[in-house]
């Protein structure tokens, strides 16, 4: 199958949806499927050959930030250029709301239209205004992913209906060979936390209260927190005698993410709920960390009932110090734990997950169907004229 | 004059509502035939490949018999209401979630030919679930926009008539999720 992919944000930025897209177009090209990204950019010469150059950015305030976005009349002729060149079966929109090239993408085509939800955006702002125009292009879409519960959750809020839901994969090569951190002393026992710190639910304040009863046993244990929140107020939250294990990294960038995982001996997962795949379990288990995460039904069915992770009871400390304990003490268990996670962190990887996105494409696509301009039915597709100029515009050859 | 003017303006702005709108809905309507066919060629796969499974001589003769004989009616049930049609296809899932539980899956894919034609089924039948939820999104929404007043009063749909959801069950049989 021919298949266009277009990203809203630049490609040259490392972002969520950026790295989805590239991620989501080498599974395809593995898969045998012919790709084509369309995607801003500020160095077009540094672009691959698979992705067309979908013109400059502007920096404009979008959602409550300012973000970084690729609009107006060029970037629509871009758009068209793409879907007339590209003579796709299937055009796969990435964030269709977006004011960038996926909602003007939705505008300009019809045919097999997919589209994926990544973000959970709050109602008011992104498309209230905008609501029938936006609900208009979206009405063109044929089939719906999102990629967690809370972005399926905005997608029925704003525009009805339902989608599937399709997790991001994980490419485990890729957490496999990365680097280690330099600051984590591999002589040492050491742990690892993942998440936002201020949020109750992900769980911090359970490996808080663990935490005296672990270093009584093991006294030289590290332990890294990466995530965004006040590092003031958790340093003023420790019990009293840890300040002096506890490391604090701040925000971290996806490769020092993958990094911190790669070095630690166990990653802790002590969420109370509202995790809806764990998809950051499948993260640690690729980078060979051992997992010891809370009983929550969706950590449950991803470390397989404890088989390739140790499980202890929710919102219980005593019980995450025991297995802490446990895991630490024990180099040849945490072996155990990371040779059964080596292998169900393959239901994981992006080479499985793409062939759920191939069966939406198979479900939308009629034998023969291309993907076509839209040029009927809208306002702004009357007023253009039916065919540009530049031609040769969308090439990326400026 | 202003009046004129104002009523001109009115006259304009109602009747670019009602040209955008029709748009919309002949997408929708579109969208909706697409979607249509999209699910018949999940079904005529489904039974396709049941009815290779029926014959292959890998399950047993009374499951194969069950199978054939639903796969065979819901192939011939294309040209029938689409109420008969979702009934044959209903009846094929019944007939495949009772003839492949866990024991004969196994039992099949043990065999060389038996494992892809496995992995085929279990393809085909997701995609049925797929198509049949992006047909029935697709009717929602075209139900929802018919139902405004607007659309009612000048009767934008013309002569087509109201779309219908396709209702069927399209479970995947157990032992093909664990297989």
């Amino acid at each position: 199958m021919k298949v266009g992919l277009v990203c809203p944000y630049a490609w040259d930025v490392p972002g969520g949806v950026r790295s989805h897209v590239a991620d989501l177009a080498l599974a395809l090209g593995d898969h045998g499927h012919q790709v084509s990204v369309l995607a801003p950019s500020d160095d077009p010469s540094s672009l691959p050959s698979w992705v067309v150059d979908g013109g400059r950015l502007f920096s404009v305030p979008y959602n409550g930030s300012v973000a970084r976005m690729s609009f107006g009349v060029r970037a629509m002729r871009r758009v068209r250029g793409f879907v007339r060149d590209g003579d796709f079966d299937i055009l796969h929109i990435h964030e269709p709301v977006a004011p960038s090239l996926s909602i003007i993408a939705c505008w300009v085509a019809r045919g097999p239209l997919v589209a994926t939800w990544h973000s959970s955006q709050d109602r008011s702002r992104a498309l209230s205004a905008g609501y029938h125009l936006a609900q208009t292009a979206m009405e063109k879409v044929r089939g719906r992913i999102a990629v967690s519960e809370e972005a399926r959750r905005t997608l029925v809020a704003h525009i009805g209906g339902d989608a599937v839901l399709i997790p991001n994969g994980v490419r485990v090569a890729a957490f496999a060979s990365t680097g280690r951190l330099a600051s984590v002393d591999p002589q040492r026992p050491s742990a690892l936390f993942l998440g936002r710190m201020d949020e109750s639910r992900k769980g911090l304040d359970v490996l808080w209260e663990a935490l005296p009863a672990v270093l009584d046993q093991v006294p030289d244990l590290q332990v890294l927190v990466a995530g965004p929140g006040d590092i003031d107020e958790q340093r003023g939250r420790l019990p009293h005698g840890t300040a002096d294990n506890v490391r604090f990294l701040g925000t971290v960038s996806d490769e020092d993410k993958a990094r911190a995982l790669r070095s630690v001996d166990v990653y802790v997962a002590p969420h109370i709920g509202g995790e809806s795949f764990g998809i950051v379990l499948a993260e640690a288990m690729a980078a060979q960390a051992a997992v010891l995460a809370s009983d929550l039904p969706a950590f449950r069915r991803v470390l397989e009932d404890g088989r390739s992770g140790r499980l202890f009871a929710s919102g219980d400390p005593a019980s995450l110090a025991a297995g802490l304990v446990d895991l630490l003490a024990k180099p040849d268990l945490r072996a155990q734990y990371v040779a059964a996670a080596d292998r169900r962190v393959r239901a994981f990887d992006w080479d499985r997950v793409v062939e759920d996105v191939i069966a939406v494409y198979d479900s939308v696509h009629t034998p023969g169907e291309k993907v076509a301009e839209d040029l009927r039915g809208q306002l702004v597709g009357r007023l253009s004229p039916r065919s540009d100029p530049g031609r040769g515009d969308s090439n990326g050859a400026t | 004059m202003i009046v004129g003017i104002v009523a001109v303006v009115l006259v304009l702005l109602v009747g670019l509502y009602l040209s955008m709108t029709a748009g919309r809905l002949d997408h929708l309507h579109r969208r909706i035939d697409m979607s249509r066919l999209a699910l018949d060629a999940q079904l005529l796969r489904r039974s396709s490949v049941a009815l290779e499974l029926a014959s292959s001589g890998l399950l047993d003769p009374a499951s194969s018999v069950l199978i054939a004989e639903a796969a065979h009616d819901a192939r011939t049930s294309s040209d029938r209401e689409p109420a008969d049609r979702a009934m044959a296809e209903s009846d094929l899932t019944a007939a495949l979630v009772a003839a492949l539980d866990a024991d004969d899956v196994a039992e099949v894919a043990g065999s060389p030919t038996g494992q892809p034609m496995l992995t085929e089924l279990d393809a085909a039948c997701r995609r049925v679930q797929l198509s049949r939820r992006f047909h029935n999104d697709a009717v929602r929404a075209c139900r929802q926009l018919r139902r405004q007043r607007m659309v009612r009063l000048f009767r934008l749909a013309g002569h087509t008539p109201w779309p219908d959801t396709w209702e069927m069950h399209d479970t995947v049989p157990d032992g093909l999720i664990d297989a």
